[in-house]
């Protein structure tokens, strides 16, 4: 099938940017979205000019590195999946697909598709892990997790950063992204300790990254790959009332 | 104090001064229900509560700081939150977001401008259709005042466009308080979801219910 791209092209973080067209010949239904726009590269460089540059690394939908706004949905739309696992049997001969960056404050444009998502790691930094002492291995089941708290916790660890929330938030807010990472902590015994640490911290550092306020649109809920349920906002919303009276 | 300053604490004194506003919201509605007892119903419930004083002032100065901080918070994280979407997408489709979710800023202020005509109007009496009088047993009469006032169709049809911004704001309000609480869970979201839009479905029927009773001349002088 033929397809006629319409895709951001932005040669630098201060360069502005704008939507270039691109046709795209001979597409195989088979393909993914990713090997699609390889493929559009390679006539590219062909043709002496600049490739789209665009950010991948697994390709099986577990590395959350393929950040694409596709026809206005981030990661095209396809319930529960990654640009990479996007396949051209999804699109009709003769489509026009829209594709740009991730647009939020806190994930400036690096080059054309690529955004610097940094701020999601900040977040991270601030929290995201539980302290202990090295040393030797421990016990397989010293520390018992009941089985429910721990397909919660495995929900919520399902998400794979890429970001596709913040893209979709009309507030460019990470809340669901923080959330998870909380509330996958505060689920498990290993985390319990540091709950009302971890959950100040990481929405501060949330809040310093430029990411807005979650205002419970759930546009993030529909645009994860992973599923992620905005049950977790609640969740952390009671983790943090927990540590305000701490 | 960090609820005063972080993101998800200025949210949670939003939900929580939203609450007070909604339970006044229901109190008013069944002050206002006293209206279809007709003018010994109203004016006997306004005589009474304008005799305690300290109650009526204390609970309108409170009304008065949970609106503050309602629209103080509600103004700057609308404001940041704009700041932080550059939303310069050239296509964006939205998956989820109603137009009641999107415009929460918008039906909010039209709301605090009506309250503030609404108060001019039958509180201050500062508004030209006002009737000011006494009734047969001397007190205010309450029921002539708002009978005459929704007789006039544009006094009533602005009352029924403030109703509908209530219907709005509300239908995203009530589910997003329960959220911002932390009162959810995944059983429990579709079920606010559908209970918001239903309970301020009613409260606008209720309201509309007033004005609409007075037009049709079922309630008369």
């Amino acid at each position: 099938m033929n397809l006629t791209l319409h895709v951001w092209r932005q040669s630098g973080p201060k360069e502005p940017g704008k939507l270039e067209q691109y046709e795209a010949k001979n597409v195989s239904p088979d393909q993914s979205f990713l090997e699609m726009l390889d493929e559009v590269n390679e006539h590219l460089i062909k043709e002496g000019k600049d490739p789209i540059v665009f950010d991948h690394d697994c390709r099986e939908g577990i590395c959350g590195m393929c950040s694409q706004v596709i026809n206005g949905v981030p990661h095209g739309g396809q319930e529960r999946t990654t640009v990479c696992q996007l396949h051209m049997r999804r699109f009709n001969d003769g489509d026009t697909i829209y594709i740009e960056p991730w647009r939020a404050l806190a994930f400036p444009i690096l080059k054309d598709l690529i955004v610097d998502r940094d701020a999601l790691e900040k977040i991270m930094q601030a929290g995201g892990y539980t302290s202990c002492h090295t040393g030797g291995v421990a016990d397989g089941n010293a520390l018992l997790v009941p089985k429910p708290d721990a397909d919660y916790a495995m929900d919520a660890a399902e998400c794979i950063g890429c970001g596709a929330c913040v893209a979709a938030c009309p507030n460019g807010s990470a809340m669901l992204y923080t959330s998870a990472k909380v509330a996958q902590l505060a689920a498990l015994p290993q985390g319990k300790a540091e709950a009302a640490e971890r959950v100040c911290a990481m929405t501060d550092a949330m809040q310093a990254a430029g990411f807005g306020n979650c205002s419970n649109h759930y546009e993030c809920q529909a645009a994860c790959p992973k599923g992620i349920n905005v049950k977790f906002i609640a969740r952390l919303n009671r983790e943090y009332q927990k540590a305000l009276f701490k | 104090m960090r609820i005063l300053t972080s993101s998800v604490g200025r949210k949670i004194l939003m939900s929580i001064t939203g609450q007070l506003l909604i339970i006044f919201v229901l109190i008013h509605l069944i002050g206002n229900s006293t209206i279809f007892f007709g003018p010994n119903g109203i004016n006997a419930y306004a005589e009474h509560l304008h005799s305690l004083p300290p109650l009526v002032w204390g609970f309108r100065l409170f009304m008065l700081a949970a609106v503050a901080v309602h629209i103080c918070y509600g103004v700057m994280l609308t404001l940041e939150n704009k700041a932080a979407n550059p939303g310069a997408y050239a296509v964006k489709k939205n998956l989820k977001k109603s137009f009641a979710s999107e415009n929460m800023i918008w039906t909010g202020l039209l709301l605090a401008t009506f309250i503030v005509y609404h108060l001019i109007q039958f509180t201050i009496k500062g508004t030209p259709d006002i009737v000011i009088g006494l009734d047969s047993l001397n007190r205010p009469d309450v029921f002539k005042m708002v009978v005459t006032s929704f007789g006039n169709a544009l006094i009533s049809l602005v009352y029924l466009a403030a109703m509908v911004m209530l219907f709005l704001h509300l239908s995203h309000g009530i589910p997003s308080f329960l959220q911002t609480m932390g009162w959810n869970n995944e059983k429990t979201i579709p079920v606010f979801a559908t209970g918001g839009k239903v309970i301020s479905t009613i409260l606008m029927l209720a309201y509309i219910s007033i004005p609409a009773v007075i037009l049709a001349g079922l309630l008369k002088l």
